[in-house]
Order: structure tokens, then C-alpha cells, then sequence
């Protein structure tokens, strides 16, 4: 296990310098001098051309890129060139809010869908059944800016439990976390309901019942552990999504965080907050694959040792 | 046949039916045994005769929906088992009444450690604290022939043989010292010298913990191996019952013989082994006579019209054809009838 955690820690440089030049790439694409935005309306050539200079945008694009991985392996993400601030310190100042705002979003994922999918799948096509699976088949295709705003509407505006935008307090994350959570929360609920369904008609789980023990040990204690490995997987994958539909819900709930960070900046062709905030978003994403890929292990070691 | 007061278990016209998308499917529609106190009773049959159907009944382990005990009467130390609730059920099974299956290799959770699976029995029939059921887990695993059985117990079922987890099975049965053990199929998927062996652990655990066996099996030779008294099964009805000695020597229904006939022989050609010709009836669709009849060499109009009722010699053996009773119209006149 610790060889293979090596190894994969490994794997992460290439995937990690892949994603500098994508977006290094993908911002040379995009229409917008970043000079030109920089000096001002009509400032003159010259300016602009020293700009550039400056900002080492008159390098081979191939140059900046090998410059920029050098400066990043010393532990310098470069300088916003809107604020002229350390690129680290603006990512760290927004960082957590988007944490915590993931954390709450993946609880939610995670313990609302298994609760649904465990009721569902003991309670086969009864009417609570139905009514969760009805709801997590909307849950999947509801878009989260609505979602968000029909909450903040009926439960800010309307009931005032919540404040409407911000962040800060728990009051502050519920309706973004259940916004962000909802969609991972359906697919978790399914994945866990039919994982359930294939768990309880194994042969252990007669033998389960056949010592007497009573329903509710066999779901929680034979029945659950099994049944985890499929839902970890798409608890993995949920989280990849969940990352980037911070920045939707972000700016639904005015939240200053990560994702705000890096569209305010791609708007202003601020490159370096861009390819920082990039970096550090794909870094979590990577490790939190990891997490789980260690987790699945463990939960597996036993079906692939037979 | 043995007296009144040693019948441990009696299971009178037990039916559990199917109630599908595709119909009623009666797996067990007549079945009646009674088991003695300390003996083995043997319950046999092709597959699909509706075996297992009956010992999860005795447990009242059937999914239900699709399955319910739609009649008869499953009578444990004079009680009846179709009429106890649900928390009554719980503590007679894997205590009173415990139950081995025929896959040693998926029927123990995958997750967690031998010996925390039989603890879990002990802790919750017995009171047992966590340190005390475990080592009597341990105990058990010693009990079941299992070397090393304090590592072994810590181990979790994918690092053991098929046979050890048939044996750690077994232990985690026998844990309560329940008074029937219902082994459905135990050595079915098991080689031969394991099979031998496993057979061997059950009759001497029989012996020292006093315990009555159903012993379920398709194969005539366990039977020969292990058992007092025998129940044949056909399509979902006990067709004959007697000691296991009275079948071998004296088969009396059709169905029981064409058994005895498609066992191998030491001193026959093996081309000459006659398998039951036909199949076995759909559930679905039982005959309206004898379940029998399609198959039967003997069958008259009134096999084909007429359901023939189990029906007991004096000696307590119990046969359920027609070429026994007074009214048979075929022209093999059998020697003795049945007497009512
Ligand atoms: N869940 C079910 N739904 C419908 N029919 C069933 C179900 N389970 C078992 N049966 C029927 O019960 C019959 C007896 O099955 P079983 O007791 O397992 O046979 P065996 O004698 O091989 O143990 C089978 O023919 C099968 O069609
Ligand atoms: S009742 Fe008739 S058909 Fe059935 S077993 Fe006896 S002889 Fe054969
Ligand atoms: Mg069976």
C-alpha cells in the first residue's frame, strides 16, 4: 500500500505539468491582450511593448511555460497582475471558504444519499421507494443555479432562516451545501440503493439472518460494508464534480472562494492567478482521486485476493 | 418408529408457495416429516424438488414477498413455528435451530473475521461479553478440527480453504448447541475426501452434543453414510418416508426406486444405469394426479386423474402412491397395502 501510494504520488508531476500547459495553451487562445488590459485604455505602443517585456510576454510561449514550472518547483506561483500580490497568498486568502463549502456540499452527498438509498433499498418499491428515486432521477438533472435560487428564494427571502449570500457561519453554508450536494446526493442514493439490492441477496446475508440477528444489524453491519465499495467510487468521482460546480455556487451565493477567484481572473487575463488557482484546484482533485483510490483498496483487498 | 415423545420436530403438509408475475409457483405443496430427538433425517430429492424451499421454511427464512407458508404446520417442541413472530423467530434461529448451507464459499461475509462472525452468535444468544464470545469462537474452531485456530480466527474467509470455511460454518452453527441442525447440502460443493471429512465432524459433533440433523441431499450415498430416517421429495411433496435402512433394502414408491436405480452399482455395467426418464414438473404447472405420473412406469388413468395421499404403515413408513392402496387399477398388485 505505501509502495503504491509512492507510485501514484509519482504519477501526479505529469498530470500536474500537463495541466500548467493546457491552460497555458487555452489562455494564449482566448482573445484579450493581457498587456493591453494591464497599461490602460489608450496607452501607447511603446508602454504596451514594455509591458510585455516585463510580464515576459514576448517569450516563445514554450520559454514562459519552462520558465514558470521552474518558479513553481521553487514555491513561487508568480505575482497577480491585478493586485500585485503574491499569487499563494490571494489562492490561500479564498481557499478555505471553497473547502469548507466542498466539505459541507460532499456531507451532504454523502449522508443524505446514503440515508435515501439505504431506506430505498430495504423498502423496496414501496412508496418511499419511489417517491426518493423520483426525486433523485430530478435531483440528477436539476441545474444548480436554479436550485440555488429557488433556495435562497423560499428559505432567505421568503422565510429568512438564511442569510442570502455570504459565508462565515453554518447558517451561511447550508443552502449553498445543499445546492452543491443535491446532484452528488441522487447519483450516491441510487448507486447505494442498488448496491444494496445486489448485497442482500448474497448467501452471507442469509446466513446473517439465519443466526437470528435482527434487520436492522444485518443492513447496518453485514449488509453496509459491503455494499460500500461502488459507493466510494462514486463518492470519487462526485467530488471532481462538485469542485468545479463551486464556482457556479459560488457566485450564486456571493461566497468569496476558489472558483470566484479564478473567473474574476480569467476575466481580467490575470495569467498567473489563472494558472495558480488552476494548479492548486487540480492538486486537490488529484489527491482527493487518490483518497479514494487508497480507500477502494482497502474495502477491495479481500475480492482481489480471491 | 420411535415413541411420540421424542419427536423433536414435526412438519405437517407444509406449503410454501411463489405468488410471481408468471403465476403460482408451489416449490413446496405437501410436505410431512417428523424428526427424533439425536437422529438424522435425511430429505431427498432431484434439484428443485423444493428442499431448500422447506428448510428456510422450517425457519421461516422465505423472502416475502414473493413467498409465504400458505398451509400446514411446522411444530418445534409442540409449538408452531408458522404462528411465532417475527422476534420469537430470532431467537430460536441460530440457537435452537441453526442452519449450514451448500456454498462454504460466499456464505460467510466477505468483511469481517471468522471468529467475530461466530462471537456475533454467541454475544447474541448467550450474553456473552466481546472477550468471552470470543474465545469461545476460538473454542469452536478448535472444536471443528482447525489448527491454530487463535490465528485462524482473526483471519477473514477469503484466506481459507473451501472445507475450512465449511468447518468454520459448522462452528458458528453449533456455537449455541442448538437442538436441530439443518445442513443443506454441506458437502455439495466440496471434493470428496473433504466431503468425507466434513460428514465425519458432523456425525461425531451429532454424538457428543446430542443435536438432531436434517441432512438435505440429492445424493443417495450420504444418505447411505449418515442417515436414520429418510423423507423423498418429488415436486414439492414428501412421497415417501421411512428409515434409511427400509429404503435402501425396500423402496416402495416408483420414484424412490427409479433413485435407487440410477446409483451406480459395483457389480453393473455402468451402461446399464437407468436414469429417471422425463423431467420433473414446472411448479407452475403441477400435474392434476400424481406429480409422479408423467414419469411413472406403473401410472394408470387413476394415477393421471387422481392426487394418492401420503398414507402410513403400521411401522410409521409413510407412502404417497396409488399401487398401495385398495383402489389401484394397474395389474402389478403390490404385496403389502398400506395399513390405515
Ligand atoms: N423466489 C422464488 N420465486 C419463485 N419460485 C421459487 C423461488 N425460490 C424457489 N422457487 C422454486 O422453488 C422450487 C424449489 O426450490 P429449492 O427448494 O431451492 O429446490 P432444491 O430441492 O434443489 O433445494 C424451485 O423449483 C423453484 O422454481
Ligand atoms: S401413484 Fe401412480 S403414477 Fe404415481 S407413483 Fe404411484 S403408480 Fe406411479
Ligand atoms: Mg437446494
Amino acid at each position: 500500500m505505501f509502495v503504491y501510494i509512492i507510485r501514484r504520488l509519482l504519477q501526479m508531476i505529469p498530470v500536474l505539468l500537463g495541466v500548467i500547459l493546457v491552460v497555458f495553451l487555452i489562455m494564449q487562445m482566448v482573445p484579450g491582450d493581457p498587456a493591453v488590459l494591464l497599461a490602460g485604455e489608450g496607452a501607447s505602443a511603446e508602454t504596451i511593448a514594455k509591458m510585455r517585456t516585463q510580464l515576459g510576454l514576448d517569450q516563445p510561449i514554450m520559454v514562459q511555460y519552462a520558465q514558470y514550472v521552474f518558479n513553481v518547483f521553487q514555491g513561487d506561483l508568480g505575482t497577480s497582475l491585478r493586485s500585485n500580490l503574491p499569487v499563494w497568498d490571494e489562492i490561500m486568502a479564498r481557499l478555505p471558504a471553497t473547502i469548507e463549502l466542498a466539505l459541507a456540499s460532499i456531507f451532504v452527498t454523502v449522508v443524505l444519499g446514503m440515508i435515501a438509498g439505504i431506506v430505498s433499498a430495504t423498502k423496496q418499491y414501496s412508496a418511499a421507494d419511489i417517491t426518493i428515486m423520483v426525486i433523485a432521477l430530478l435531483g440528477v438533472s436539476l441545474p444548480s443555479f436554479w436550485l440555488g435560487l429557488s433556495l435562497i428564494y423560499t428559505f432567505s427571502v421568503k422565510l429568512q432562516l438564511f442569510p442570502v449570500a455570504g459565508w462565515g457561519t453554518w447558517k451561511h453554508m447550508i443552502l449553498p451545501a445543499i445546492t452543491l450536494g443535491t446532484a452528488g446526493a441522487a447519483i450516491v442514493a441510487r448507486m447505494t440503493r442498488s448496491s444494496m439490492l445486489d448485497v442482500v441477496r448474497q448467501d452471507y446475508i442469509r446466513t446473517a439472518k439465519a443466526k437470528g440477528l435482527r434487520e436492522t444489524v444485518i443492513i447496518y453491519k453485514h449488509a453496509l460494508k459491503n455494499a460500500l465499495i461502488p459507493i466510494i467510487t462514486v463518492v470519487g468521482l462526485q467530488f471532481g464534480f462538485l469542485l468545479g460546480g463551486t464556482v457556479l455556487v459560488e457566485s450564486v451565493f456571493a461566497i468569496n472562494g476558489l472558483g470566484r477567484l479564478i473567473v474574476d481572473a480569467i476575466r481580467m487575463r490575470d495569467l498567473p492567478v489563472v494558472q495558480g488557482g488552476v494548479l492548486i484546484a487540480s492538486i486537490i482533485f488529484v489527491f482527493v482521486n487518490l483518497l479514494v483510490d487508497v480507500l477502494y483498496r482497502y474495502f477491495n483487498k479481500r475480492i482481489d485476493l480471491n | 418408529m420411535p415413541e411420540q415423545q421424542d419427536i423433536i420436530l414435526d412438519v405437517r403438509n407444509l406449503q410454501t408457495h411463489f405468488f410471481t408475475d408468471d403465476g403460482v409457483s408451489k416449490a413446496v405443496d405437501g410436505v410431512d416429516f417428523s424428526l427424533n430427538r439425536g437422529e438424522t433425517l435425511g430429505l431427498v430429492g432431484e434439484s428443485g424438488c423444493g428442499k431448500s424451499i422447506t428448510s428456510l421454511s422450517i425457519l421461516r427464512l422465505i423472502a416475502s414477498p414473493p413467498g409465504k407458508i400458505v398451509g400446514g404446520e411446522i411444530l418445534f417442541k409442540g409449538q408452531d413455528l408458522t404462528k411465532k413472530s417475527e422476534a420469537d423467530m430470532r431467537t430460536i434461529r441460530g440457537n435452537e435451530i441453526s442452519m449450514i448451507f451448500q456454498e462454504p464459499m460466499t456464505s460467510l461475509n466477505p468483511v469481517y473475521s471468522v471468529g467475530e462472525q461466530i462471537a456475533e452468535v454467541l454475544r447474541l444468544h448467550q450474553n456473552m461479553g466481546r472477550k468471552e464470545a470470543w474465545d469461545k469462537a476460538v473454542d469452536m474452531l478448535r472444536l471443528v478440527g482447525i489448527p491454530s485456530p487463535e490465528k485462524r480466527a482473526t483471519q477473514e474467509p477469503h484466506e481459507l480453504s473451501g472445507g475450512m470455511r465449511q468447518r468454520v460454518m459448522i462452528a458458528m452453527a453449533l456455537a449455541c448447541r442448538p437442538e436441530i441442525l439443518i445442513a443443506d447440502e454441506p458437502t455439495t460443493a466440496l471434493d470428496v475426501t473433504i466431503q468425507a471429512q466434513i460428514l465425519e465432524l458432523m456425525k461425531k459433533l451429532q454424538v457428543e452434543m446430542g443435536m438432531s440433523i436434517i441432512m438435505i441431499t440429492h445424493d443417495l450415498g450420504v444418505v447411505a453414510e449418515t442417515c436414520d430416517r429418510v423423507a423423498v421429495m418429488y415436486a414439492g411433496k414428501v412421497v415417501e418416508y421411512t428409515t434409511a435402512q427400509n429404503l435402501f433394502a425396500n423402496p416402495r414408491h416408483p420414484y424412490t426406486v427409479g433413485l435407487m436405480n440410477s446409483l451406480p452399482r459395483l457389480d453393473e455395467d455402468v451402461e446399464e444405469l437407468q436414469a429417471i426418464k422425463g423431467n420433473v414438473p414446472s411448479p407452475f404447472n403441477m400435474p392434476v394426479g400424481c406429480r409422479f405420473a408423467p414419469r411413472c412406469p406403473h401410472a394408470t388413468e387413476l394415477c393421471n386423474t387422481k392426487l394418492p395421499e401420503l398414507l402410513a404403515y403400521a411401522d410409521g413408513s409413510k407412502v404417497r402412491c396409488w399401487m398401495y392402496t385398495s383402489e389401484w387399477d394397474g395389474d402389478t398388485k403390490t404385496a403389502t397395502e398400506v395399513g390405515v
